[in-house]
């Protein structure tokens, strides 16, 4: 077909314009500079991402020919249509929809988890909603807070299906479902069971995208307080990489502006006794895991091997396949690393009892705080870590506090743990991990200097990527995957006996950790995410030291405390294990 | 719960045998036959579990918030326990007009049932449904496959007696 039969001709609101045959009436809008309203509509579809349920009706407009309201996010153009969608009629029924999502939703939004964050009153205020005029029955679900990650209050949901399309749709998880029918309809997972005790992965990708504040991660802060609180806690903070480049956005910086120093600040004004750095845990993640990788190659297996530091991944594949849990790498996620050494080389160092120690995490992610509570990673009865806060409970702490973000000066990270390389930046975006250990395990393998440190076939934003990698003769082929459902295309292949990689890395956010649960709401703009990406490349850039194992902190624990990578002690304090959990 | 939903070993083996045949019969995408599966679990186990779900979702490899999603929208589908006999009695406008509520109260009343609940014998689950589509049969109530049309109260007595009467038999 020539490009000229699959274009038609339409007006909005009076303006002409041609498009694409197939073209939403949404699309056709914003073709023509005209913004309508949506609520249930997500589209992320660079990111593969789509929900269009059309349920909410939110985003109703007239069409001209028929006199009919259509929901522009799913009705398609046709040649000839007029479009209005200020007529009186597309405004009442715009305000008309709201308010009967309204007359079923708490009106508790002072004291909301997402309070200025939500999409239901954004749009509540932009349609000048005074009063509801409407009442009836209401919901009356249990909120469900089983599990240590995510809050679901079903009450405050508006059916819109963003969470299912990612939980069944991208991440093929299939936890969340919706249950009866009509007005008893209820989004939950099977049977109404605890959220803790179903195959949930944690990813909080349901939560990146809830509109409302039916799904939100579990809040520690005011346990973290509780402990700043207490001068006999020695607290210690971490921050992951891809923290400092979303943290901004929620004091009104561009999204990706890199506030390291800020953030280091403003934790020791909250109080934190010492500040490390998740990056740190990253480079010594890196060594340990090149080295098992040249390990297993050298040894003849199992391969591929497959990274470890994303929960939910890890969760996934116990949970999903649990006949391959000898393929993922057993090195413990760098927070855990970090979690590790505080409380035992740390301790020691300083003369600290590992009891008197509270460790906390600031992460992209909810899964990091199940990935704290599994009793595997521990030590003598310790946690690793003891708490964990997203990137969003942090800034809250940050406003609780009355600090002004804007005007901190740039801290840096404390000693021993505080020192990282550019290969850590890049643990933060997908593609990254496997670069950072294809740097190191070039070096162990070849025992030549890496001279081009950059492997850009290893970068981009596709689904599922594969490069391959040239060693002293030897081709180390790689895959990468993010977002779950990517994920399980590839361990289908292992499983299958078709895979024909060595290394294979996989994170289970759109975009990598810079996607992750508990980052600032991108409500729905995937630019956003990848700002964020570029400027995790840009802090690798800007760093001396671009390899994990030239860091002279992660050198100087091996010398004092570890001995080699591999050795015993590293292995029990550093490594994990994995066990087959049932699917629900 | 979980513990309770994982255990299958309350479930008839031979039943689960039959499930597992009728599954590997399917051809084609088995996921989107999972109404099919369903039904003739339901057929087998007079209702669907939870372990019973879980154990199908399982079979069928797909999530099982999904297959309870779909038990849960069927009212076709049951995850009580159902007595011998399911009895339906039309709610329809018509049959509503030419008095099936009365039908339905002496119904339950001659059951000792409360509606949607199996009767303590067992023997009975009586339910209102709307409209079957046999408006001309007004006031219709069916049992288990058998329809019987233009009901009038005082038959009902005998239709429910009949069925007591063959548990009596039959044992």
């Amino acid at each position: 077909m020539k490009l000229i039969d699959k274009m038609i001709n339409c007006t909005v609101n009076g303006m002409e314009i041609t498009v694409e045959k197939g073209t939403s009436v949404l699309d056709a809008a914003a073709k023509a500079g005209v913004h309508i309203p949506t609520l249930c509509h997500l589209n992320l579809h660079d990111l593969n991402a789509v929900n269009q349920s059309a349920n909410c009706r939110v985003c109703v407009v007239e069409d001209d020919n028929s006199g009919r309201l259509v929901p522009s996010c799913s009705q398609e153009v046709y040649d000839g249509m007029k479009i209005e969608t200020d007529s009186m009629k597309a405004v009442m029924g715009r305000r008309t929809s709201l308010e009967l999502l309204l007359s079923n939703h708490p009106q508790d939004c002072l004291t909301c988890v997402k309070n200025l964050d939500c999409e239901l009153q954004s749009l509540a205020h932009e349609m000048n909603i005074k009063e509801i005029h409407y009442q009836g029955e209401k919901m009356q679900h249990p909120i469900d807070t089983t599990s240590q990650a995510i809050h679901k209050d079903p009450n405050k949901c508006i059916m819109c299906r963003r969470c299912i399309t990612m939980c069944n749709d991208v991440q093929t998880v299939g936890v969340l479902s919706p249950l009866k029918r009509g007005f008893d309809v209820v989004v939950a997972t099977a049977f109404h069971m605890d959220m803790g005790d179903t195959s949930c992965t944690y990813c909080g990708q349901c939560v990146s995208v809830c509109p409302t504040g039916a799904l939100a991660e579990m809040d520690a802060s005011s346990k973290v307080w509780k402990r700043l609180n207490n001068p006999k806690k020695h607290v210690i903070v971490q921050v992951a990489p891809a923290v400092r480049v979303a943290l901004g956005e929620e004091f009104g910086y561009d999204p990706g502006e890199i506030s390291t120093g800020k953030v280091v600040s403003a934790l020791r004004r909250l109080g934190f006794d010492t500040v490390f750095d998740t990056n740190f845990g990253a480079d010594l993640t890196i060594v340990e895991e090149a080295k098992e990788l040249v390990d297993r190659i050298e040894k003849d297996g199992p391969l591929p091997m497959l990274t470890s530091c994303c929960p939910a991944w890890v969760q996934f594949i116990e949970q999903q396949f649990p006949e391959l849990l000898d393929v993922p790498s057993t090195c413990k996620s760098p927070q855990s690393m970090v979690g590790s050494l505080a409380k035992t080389y740390y301790a020691e160092q300083n003369n600290i009892d590992p009891e008197d120690i509270t460790m906390v995490s600031i992460m992209p992610c909810i899964a990091k705080k199940a990935e704290a509570a599994r009793e595997e990673l521990s030590v003598e009865g310790h946690y690793n870590v003891d708490y964990v806060l997203t990137t969003r409970e942090l800034a809250r702490m940050i406003k609780e506090a009355a600090i002004d973000f804007n005007t901190l000066r740039d801290g840096t990270f404390d000693q021993l743990l505080g020192e990282s390389t550019g290969a850590a930046a890049i643990f933060g975006t997908t593609g990254g991990v496997i670069e950072a250990a294809s740097r190191t395990a070039y070096e162990m393998v070849t025992g030549k200097e890496l001279k081009q440190v950059d492997f850009k076939d290893l970068r981009g934003i596709d689904g599922i990527r594969e490069a391959t990698i040239e060693m002293n003769g030897t081709k180390l082929r790689i895959g990468i995957a993010h977002e779950l459902g990517n994920a399980r295309k590839l361990l289908e292949e292992i499983r299958d006996g078709k895979s024909h990689f060595d290394a294979i890395e996989i994170m289970a956010c759109p975009g990598g950790c810079i996607g992750g649960g508990g980052q600032p709401y991108h409500h729905g703009d995937s630019n956003i995410l990848k700002k964020r990406a570029e400027s995790i490349y840009k802090i690798d850039l800007g760093t001396e030291l671009r390899k994990s194992h030239e860091n002279p902190m992660v050198k100087k624990v091996y010398k004092d405390f570890l001995g080699s990578p591999g050795s015993k002690r590293a292995k029990d304090l550093l490594h994990t294990t994995y066990s087959a959990k049932e699917r629900i | 719960m979980r513990k309770e939903i994982l255990d299958t070993s309350t479930l008839d083996s031979d039943g689960l045998k039959k499930i597992d045949a009728y599954i590997d019969n399917l051809s084609g995408n088995k996921e989107e036959q999972l109404i099919h599966v369903l039904h003739h679990a339901q057929q087998i186990f007079g209702y669907l579990p939870k372990n019973l779900q879980w154990y199908i979702a399982k079979q069928l490899d797909m999530p099982s918030a999904k297959v309870n999603g779909v038990v849960t929208f069927y009212s076709l589908f049951s995850e009580e326990p159902r007595g011998k006999y399911t009895v339906s009695v039309c709610m329809g406008t018509a049959c509503f007009v030419k008095g099936a509520e009365k039908v339905l109260d002496r119904i339950l009343e001659l059951t000792d049932s409360q509606k949607g609940k199996m009767s303590d014998d067992g023997l009975f689950t009586v339910q209102d449904v709307r409209c079957i589509g046999a408006c001309g049969l007004a006031p219709v109530v069916t049992i288990n496959e058998k329809v019987y049309g233009n009901v009038k109260i005082n038959e009902v007595d005998d239709i429910i007696r009949r069925y007591k009467r063959g548990e009596k038999h039959a044992s």
